[in-house]
């Protein structure tokens, strides 16, 4: 049986082994055993917000507005706003598990600085809390799949690729917040994510093409994460690929390794300097 | 001399002009309870974080077990048993499944920590709450878990931030009952404190702290015989009298400390002194003999009491 010290030594000549001691997956353990007892509320609501949006725009406003151009081809408007609202939903769940809950641990209960005082460092605390969050993303992403499937709103097998690109999209949501969470001292300041979020989703182009909109607005909501999540999956959803679907793609990476950066970096000046 | 666990030498930390930890030196020796006391802001807590490998130092050098926290942080940790000032129990978990998740953040295997829970919940008297939330604890219990906790890595160094701050009186004997018995199997204890009676119970050495620097260093016997006589008479007169009859007392002993509310006069013996005031017609409203503490110590050394 080998002692923590031990466990600790073997990595002493690593390189950032003051940052990361490989341990990242005993965060999600911690995960996992706080949601044996965690109220289920927010998770459960996460996943139906989707549906009731796809029932109530898809097939309720869908009626009077028939089909749209999606870009890729015209389509009923229900299959055109479901890959729109996978994405929301998965950038939500990311969005809820990395900010509030990080604040809360960060400020309120403490929780990093106890994992800190242990040899963990704060790369492990970031990968482990941005793992679940990603985890929420890719349960949500497969439950719509399986309920939109039956309803016909799955136009091809290559949607099976919008779940990957669902928790791709989770990761850069969930590094992202965290890392600004993470420099946010007061309640004040964390009701200001709030106020970005909301419009930043209703304006994406979930609920309708932002072709409608003047070129400067086009281009200014283009520069929004939300959009090219949207796209993403939408791209992958009608199995459509091109160098835009690439460009998404680097936008998410773009925004993971600068969200992890700044995290680690955060953890560490509030903790071990 | 034992085998030196933790060595400082000119350790000093600043926040930008604030200077928190002014150029200390101390060793801690192997299995040895070392106390850092002091009032609050004198620096001790910074001291604590430094040795924790959870803060960096400004300038000077320490060692713990050998190694540089700057360069060796992860390793040190693993040695190391924290218990901070402020509870930062996992609210979400039972007790439990925090002595269980916080063996795992050291690597430890399920295997392990399974047996170790059994022992640590004796240790800790808190068998019959296993599977409560750690808010349904009172604040001992909540601090005896933080202990077992801190002790699910068989640390080397055990180190407690102000341990009983906030307890009610039982809860705090209780709490020094188990630290004894972890002395006792070999632990080295590092403890920060503002209670001399804590100081004097717990610690076998000890600095004094005051604003950033270390005023005095023995164990609390030495100290006490260096900085203070055997016994202390206290008196009050009332707070109008006290003014004028200090200069008389003043006469009759080596040394007298006045306090808003009450005079303290350090002698040998006590009850002579007593005797000798009565006889001078002078009498005290009240009256105590008691032998001298660290309180008394670092009135002497800093012209201040420990709680203000």
């Amino acid at each position: 049986m080998k002692t923590a010290v031990e466990i600790a030594e073997e990595r002493a000549d690593r390189w950032g082994h003051q940052l990361y001691a490989g341990r990242a997956r005993a965060i999600l353990e911690r995960a996992f055993i706080a949601l044996r007892s965690s109220t289920w509320v927010p998770i459960v609501t996460g996943f139906i917000e989707p549906v009731l949006y796809l029932l109530a725009f898809g097939y309720g406003m869908g009626e009077l507005i028939g089909d749209v151009d999606s870009g890729r081809g015209t389509v009923d408007y229900a299959v055109f706003i479901a890959p729109g609202l996978l994405a929301t939903s998965a950038m939500n769940g990311a969005i809820y598990d990395s900010t509030w809950n990080v604040f809360f641990k960060l400020n309120e209960s403490k929780l990093y600085k106890g994992m800190l005082a242990t040899p963990l460092g704060p790369l492990d605390v970031a990968l482990g809390e941005i793992t679940w969050a990603l985890l929420r993303g890719l349960s949500y992403a497969i439950a719509f799949l399986a309920i939109t499937a039956p309803l016909g709103l799955v136009p091809g097998v290559s949607a099976i690729l919008a779940i990957p690109a669902a928790v791709f999209i989770a990761f850069g949501f969930a590094s992202f917040g965290m890392a600004i969470t993470s420099y946010f001292k007061t309640y004040q300041q964390m009701g200001m994510i709030n106020i970005v979020l909301l419009p930043m989703f209703l304006f994406s182009g979930s609920l309708y093409p932002i072709s409608v909109y003047p070129d400067w607005l086009e281009f200014l909501i283009q520069l929004f994460p939300s959009w090219h999540g949207i796209e993403l999956v939408r791209d992958l959803w009608f199995g459509y690929w091109d160098s835009g679907t690439l460009l998404h793609l680097g936008y998410f990476c773009v925004m993971i390794v600068t969200g992890l950066y700044f995290t680690t970096r955060r953890l560490r000046n509030l903790f071990m300097r | 001399m034992p085998e030196s666990l933790i060595s400082a030498r000119g350790l000093t930390k600043k926040y930008g002009d604030f200077t928190a930890v002014d150029a200390i030196d101390f060793d801690v020796a192997k299995g040895e309870s070392f106390g850092l006391l002091g009032p609050n802001g004198a620096g001790k807590s910074t001291t604590m974080r430094i040795i924790a490998a959870t803060s960096q130092r400004s300038s000077g050098t320490i060692s713990i077990l050998g190694r540089d926290p700057e360069e060796h942080g992860p390793q040190i940790r693993a040695h190391l048993g924290v218990v901070p000032q402020q509870d930062n129990l996992d609210g979400e978990l039972t007790v439990s499944e925090n002595l269980f998740i916080y063996g795992r953040y050291f690597g430890l295997s399920k295997k392990f920590i399974q047996n170790k829970i059994e022992e640590l919940l004796d240790f800790a008297q808190l068998q019959d709450k296993r599977d409560a939330k750690v808010e349904a604890l009172s604040g001992g219990m909540k601090r005896r878990l933080t202990i077992a906790r801190a002790l699910v890595s068989e640390p080397d160094i055990l180190m407690l931030d102000e341990p009983t701050t906030g307890l009610d009186p039982q809860a705090r004997h209780i709490l020094w009952d188990r630290l004894f018995r972890l002395k006792e199997t070999g632990v080295t204890l590092v403890i920060t404190t503002h209670f001399m009676d804590e100081a004097e119970q717990l610690c076998d050495r000890l600095v004094v702290m005051d604003k950033g620097k270390i005023m005095a260093e023995g164990s609390p016997l030495e100290l006490i015989k260096q900085y203070s006589t055997k016994e202390v008479l206290e008196v009050r007169f009332g707070s109008d009298r006290n003014k004028e009859v200090a200069p008389i007392l003043r006469e009759m002993c080596s040394r007298i400390e006045e306090l808003p509310d009450r005079i303290l006069m350090y002698v040998e013996d006590g009850e002579a002194l007593l005797e000798a005031i009565t006889a001078k017609k002078l009498h005290p409203t009240t009256s105590l003999v008691r032998r001298s503490s660290l309180e008394d110590v670092f009135l002497r050394l800093t012209g201040r009491s420990l709680i203000e």
